[in-house]
Formats: C-alpha cells, sequence, structure tokens
C-alpha cells in the first residue's frame, strides 16, 4: 500500500463542471511528485481535495492507511504553501509560524523552538519580528514554507508557490525547494503549470489535461516517451514540433517530404513528432528549407520555417552561421521521432 | 517657499472652511464665559468673561427638571452609557451577522442579506410605536436597557463589514484552516484584528449616532434618572424663563459646549487609530 493513494477521484462543480475525472494515483513516502498542466486543467482541484480543501465528489484518498475523505483539513497532517503565500498580515513572522503549532496545544517553549530551528534553516531568523508587509516577495515565500515546515505534516502541498516571483528568484528558490525536500525527505506534491518547474523539481511528474491525467512518470521518461500528443507538446521548451502527416507503409509524407519511419504501420491521420534540437543540421541533409526567422538565444538559436504549410523550429549551435532568408539543409532521424494517431491522441 | 496663484487659492477656501466650523463654537465657548446680565444687553461674544466656572459648576451640579433632582453630570453619565451600549453592541452585532452571511453559505444568505438592507427604509422614527409597545410590555421602559436595545442592530454596519469580509482572500481562510482554526478562532484571530480601522471607524460613527439620540429616549423615559444630554438640552435651565429673571445663557452655552465633549473625544482618541490603519495598507 502506497502512502497517499486516490482512487478514483473524480470532482464535479454544483455548477456541472468537471474538474477531475476519474483519477487513481499512488505517490510513495519522501516522493516529490509534480502536478503540470495548463491553466483550468484541474491540477490545483486535485491538490486542494488532498488538503481537505475541496469536497470529494466520487473516490477515495487514503493517507498513510487511513481514509481521509471526511476528516477535517486541520486534522489530515498536511501543510500547504499557497500561490499568493497567505501570510496572515496582522501577525509578526514569528507569529505566523506559530498560529498552527499553538492551535495545536503544544507549549510555549517548544513552539519557540521549533519556530527558531525552522527560521534559521532557512535564513530568515534576523525577520520573526517584522510582519509580512515588510518582506519583500523571496522573504515571504521563505515564511510561507517555514510555516509549514515548522507543523512536520506527513506532506507538504505547493500550489505555484513560484509564480509571483522574478525569473532570478524563481530559479533559486525552486533549487531552494529541491534541497529542502531531500534534506527533510517529506513527502511533496507541487502544482505548476511551467514544465520547466516540473522537469527541475519533480522525482515523477503526472501530467494533467482537462481533469485526466495524460502520463505519470519520471522527467526522462515523460520527456523521451510522451504517451500522448498533448503531453508531446506540454513538455519541452521549445515546443516539439508536430507535423501532420499520412503514414503509408512505414513512410511519412510531410508535403513533399518522405520520412523513412523504418516499420511498415499505415495511418491516415497521424502527427509526427520531433523535439527542435532532434532535427539534425548538416549540408549532406537529405531535405531542404528556407530560415524565416532566426532567433539567437546567446548559446543556441531558434530558427523557424516551414514544410509545405507546416511551421516548425529547429534549435542549434549558435556557431553555425545561419542568418533569416538562407536555406539549409537537414536530415529526421526515424529513431528520434514520436509517432501519435490524430484520432486517439495517442503513441502509437 | 514659492506659492503658486491656485494654491493660495485653494488655501483660502479652505481656512474659509475651517472659520466656518470653528467659529459659531468659539462664540458659544466664549459666551458660556460670561454672565447673563451681558449677554443679556450685549449679545454673543467673541472674547473670553470671567464667569467661566461659575456658569459650568453651576451647569454640572445644579439639580434640576421637574423633579429638581436631576443633574446635567447625570444625563451626561446616561448619554454616555447609551451611545457606549449602542455602539458596542451594533458593532459587535453587525461585524458577527456579516460574518455568518459572508463565510457560511447557507442558501438564504443572499435574501437575508437584502432583507437587512431593506431595514434601512425603516428607521426607528418609523417604527417608534411598534418599539415602544415591545419594549414598554417586556417592562423596560426607563431602564438603560430599553434605552439601548431596539437601537443596537444595524443594517450600515453590517453592509459596511461584510463588503470588507469580501475582500479578504480565500486563501487565508483556507491556510488559518490548514492551521487548525475553527469558525471561531478565524473571527476572533484574523477577521477581527485585520477589520480593526473599520471596526473603529464603525464605532465612531455609532456612537456619534447613539449619542445624539432625541425621539427615543424621549418617548422611553418618564423618569429624569435615565435622562439623556440631548434631551436635556431642551428642558433644563428652562425653568426661569417666563418669570422676572434673566435667560440663563451662559449656562446653556456651557451646557452645549459640555455636550459635544464625549463625541468630539471618541472621534479624536479613536482617529489615531484609525489613521494608523490607514497608512499601513497590509492585505
Amino acid at each position: 500500500m502506497s502512502f497517499l493513494e486516490l482512487q478514483n477521484i473524480t470532482k464535479i462543480y454544483p455548477n456541472g463542471t468537471k474538474a477531475v475525472n476519474e483519477t487513481s494515483l499512488n505517490i510513495e513516502n519522501g516522493e516529490f511528485v509534480v502536478f503540470v498542466g495548463p491553466s483550468g486543467c484541474g491540477k490545483s482541484t486535485l491538490l486542494r481535495m488532498i488538503a481537505g480543501l475541496e469536497d470529494i465528489t466520487n473516490g477515495e484518498i487514503s493517507l498513510d492507511g487511513n481514509v481521509i475523505n471526511n476528516i477535517d483539513p486541520s486534522e489530515r497532517d498536511v501543510a500547504m504553501v499557497f500561490q499568493n503565500y497567505a501570510l496572515y498580515p496582522h501577525m509578526s513572522v514569528f507569529n505566523n509560524m506559530a498560529y498552527g503549532l499553538k492551535n495545536r496545544g503544544i507549549s510555549k517553549e517548544e513552539i519557540n523552538n521549533k519556530v527558531n530551528d525552522v527560521a534559521k534553516l532557512l535564513e530568515i531568523d534576523q525577520l520573526l519580528t517584522r510582519k509580512p508587509s515588510m518582506l519583500s516577495g523571496g522573504q515571504r515565500q521563505r515564511v510561507a514554507m517555514g510555516r509549514a515546515i515548522v507543523r512536520n505534516p506527513k506532506i507538504f502541498l505547493f500550489d505555484e508557490p513560484l509564480s509571483n516571483l522574478d525569473a532570478k528568484l524563481r530559479n533559486q528558490m525552486r533549487l531552494e525547494i529541491k534541497r529542502l525536500q531531500r534534506q527533510m525527505g517529506v513527502t511533496s506534491i507541487f502544482v505548476t503549470h511551467d514544465q520547466t518547474e516540473a522537469m527541475t523539481l519533480g522525482d515523477r511528474i503526472v501530467v494533467i489535461n482537462n481533469g485526466v491525467v495524460e502520463q505519470v512518470g519520471t522527467p526522462k521518461e515523460i520527456y523521451s516517451k510522451p504517451n500522448t500528443k498533448f503531453v508531446a507538446e506540454f513538455i519541452g521548451s521549445p515546443q516539439m514540433n508536430l507535423f501532420n502527416c499520412k503514414i503509408e507503409n512505414g513512410i511519412a509524407h510531410i508535403a513533399d517530404i518522405k520520412i523513412n519511419l523504418n516499420n511498415s504501420k499505415n495511418i491516415e491521420d497521424a502527427s509526427l513528432g520531433i523535439r527542435p534540437d532532434d532535427i539534425l543540421i548538416s549540408d549532406n541533409g537529405q531535405h531542404t528549407c528556407v530560415a524565416n526567422l532566426v532567433e539567437y538565444l546567446g548559446s543556441d538559436m531558434i530558427i523557424y520555417s516551414k514544410i509545405g504549410d507546416q511551421e516548425f523550429s529547429c534549435k542549434l549551435s549558435s556557431k553555425i552561421d545561419l542568418n533569416a532568408g538562407d536555406t539549409f539543409k537537414f536530415d529526421i532521424s526515424s529513431t528520434l521521432v514520436h509517432l501519435f494517431d490524430n484520432t486517439t491522441g495517442l503513441r502509437v | 517657499m514659492k506659492f503658486k496663484p491656485l494654491e493660495i487659492l485653494t488655501h483660502i477656501i479652505l481656512i474659509l472652511g475651517v472659520l466656518l466650523m470653528v467659529l459659531p463654537i468659539w462664540f458659544s465657548f466664549a459666551t458660556s464665559t460670561h454672565d447673563n446680565v451681558s449677554i443679556m444687553t450685549e449679545g454673543m461674544k467673541f472674547f473670553l468673561g470671567e464667569s467661566f466656572s461659575q456658569n459650568y459648576n453651576e451647569v454640572l451640579n445644579e439639580k434640576g427638571g421637574w423633579s429638581e433632582e436631576v443633574t446635567a453630570t447625570r444625563m451626561f453619565i446616561n448619554s454616555f452609557i447609551m451611545a457606549l451600549g449602542i455602539a458596542t453592541l451594533k458593532v459587535v452585532i453587525s461585524a458577527m451577522s456579516a460574518y455568518a452571511l459572508v463565510y457560511f453559505r447557507f442558501k438564504l444568505a443572499v435574501p437575508i442579506f437584502w432583507l437587512i438592507f431593506i431595514t434601512l427604509l425603516v428607521p426607528l422614527e418609523v417604527r417608534i410605536f411598534p418599539s415602544y409597545k415591545i419594549v414598554s410590555d417586556l417592562g423596560l421602559t426607563n431602564t438603560y436597557t430599553g434605552l439601548i436595545l431596539p437601537l443596537v442592530a444595524s443594517a450600515t454596519a453590517t453592509f459596511f463589514f461584510r463588503q470588507f469580509y469580501k475582500t479578504i482572500p480565500d486563501e487565508l481562510l483556507e491556510s488559518a484552516k490548514l492551521d487548525g482554526a475553527n469558525s471561531w478562532r478565524f473571527f476572533i484571530d484574523f477577521l477581527l484584528p485585520l477589520s480593526k480601522t473599520m471596526l473603529a471607524a464603525m464605532f465612531i460613527f455609532m456612537f456619534v449616532y447613539g449619542y445624539s439620540q432625541y425621539l427615543w429616549p424621549l418617548i422611553m423615559t418618564t423618569d429624569e434618572k435615565y435622562w439623556t444630554v440631548v434631551m436635556g438640552m431642551k428642558i433644563i435651565f428652562t425653568e426661569n424663563y417666563e418669570g422676572v429673571a434673566l435667560p440663563r445663557t451662559g449656562e446653556r452655552f456651557a451646557y452645549i459646549i459640555l455636550s459635544m465633549l464625549p463625541p468630539v473625544l471618541v472621534v479624536v482618541i479613536l482617529q489615531r487609530w484609525f489613521i494608523k490603519g490607514l497608512i499601513q495598507t497590509e492585505k
């Protein structure tokens, strides 16, 4: 039996919207799981059901062997970090962190020790007397984490906690969250719409779309072998190129380009996916295209081009001398492509 | 520092406004320090006179009324108790009812809110006879309870609290829930401290409202022991008016000046808190 088990969880809002549909998931103790998906896909709803902030329409959630469907949020032993931190504006940092402990009837001395320890761990021990309004974004983030850590819960729940920070701070906090999670070994669920965050943080990633789990796996599995067309498009930056094509006897036809897939498949309406950095550009490539636009990124550059009327992009080292308007030659290797059936959206 | 013409103009307008507000009060105060003969012969005064202690002493300690038993001090105490009771209960009750309306999502919350809101159209003056009947049936005439109770529900304050609570982000409630705060703790530990400035503002308004009640105490009280300041203003120091004696204008002005003090004090004391809250925008 797993540490946290979701069985056929469904959430239907009173207005009839189905936010989460028949979702099952097992999470092991100490694991760092990331829920990722576009906004409105139900990932936050799922997290909030685990926290007890939303009712569960159908299904069962059990934590550490106990069904927690009808247990009050405060008694589930979970801690949550909210997107806008939800710090208590009228309380000092110390009281923000101590409030949950006070409600649990823990002695003053113990509260003092715990809060001070966690504050040191997060390097916010200088800020304990301040009010949240006097803190910077990064400091607030730390306090919000401290408030969760100090309670020593069974599970940490993070609801897009980094989305209010600027890019630099976000990277820094991301590393810090990962480091803290490793250090404490507490099971964590992190919700984000940012696939980079998902890839870098998670031991396992759960890709969710329209209330349905599309794929569960390690970042590597998800990146190298996306189960569905949605996952292929969603994970990876720049986005995977997907060409609508017809496959006859193992040969994909994209406009006037033919790609030998080394199999004998026949699909009427398929998508051929290839990551921008998997397109091999070389002078003796089989196919020729015109670079319509070149985006310079420093070490890399991205070339936008078209096959027929289908746009695609390639990522390559910026050492290659290629400008907008130039033609270039490339190969698409059959070992690097991902094939999806357009009618089912599934990998073939 | 140089002033632009527009700035000078705005300052002149502001100064005129201040004078308009302050001068009548100053005239009343200055007049209240003169003896009745000079007021009778010379009219309102601008400069201070010499009868300050005599006039104010008489106001506070002279027994008046029909029974010659009640002093103005007694009336001040009555008014203060009434205003304090009304303001406190109004603030407490409307904060709590707004809490119920916003956070407990029962089916009839919205209709109930509008029902409360509609009562704004039915002020005490409209329902004064039924109110009197109820209070007298309960045997509460000539009691502080009777003075206070019919006035403690406030649609205005409920409305303001409701609007304020609605601006508090849901995450705060959710976070508090995860921290183990029940409904009662959330109200005490979160809503009340967060609405501190609101509470102060409402208390000021409601205190002044309670203090300036005239009709209700007039109907409610037959016993002079329960007279309030605003009622007294019409009754006190008028007993010799028809006789040969001089009208006691000096004492009456002194009484007016004194009657303004409690609400002014409440405003001054709570205003500091109020402004402090306005400067610290923390939410």
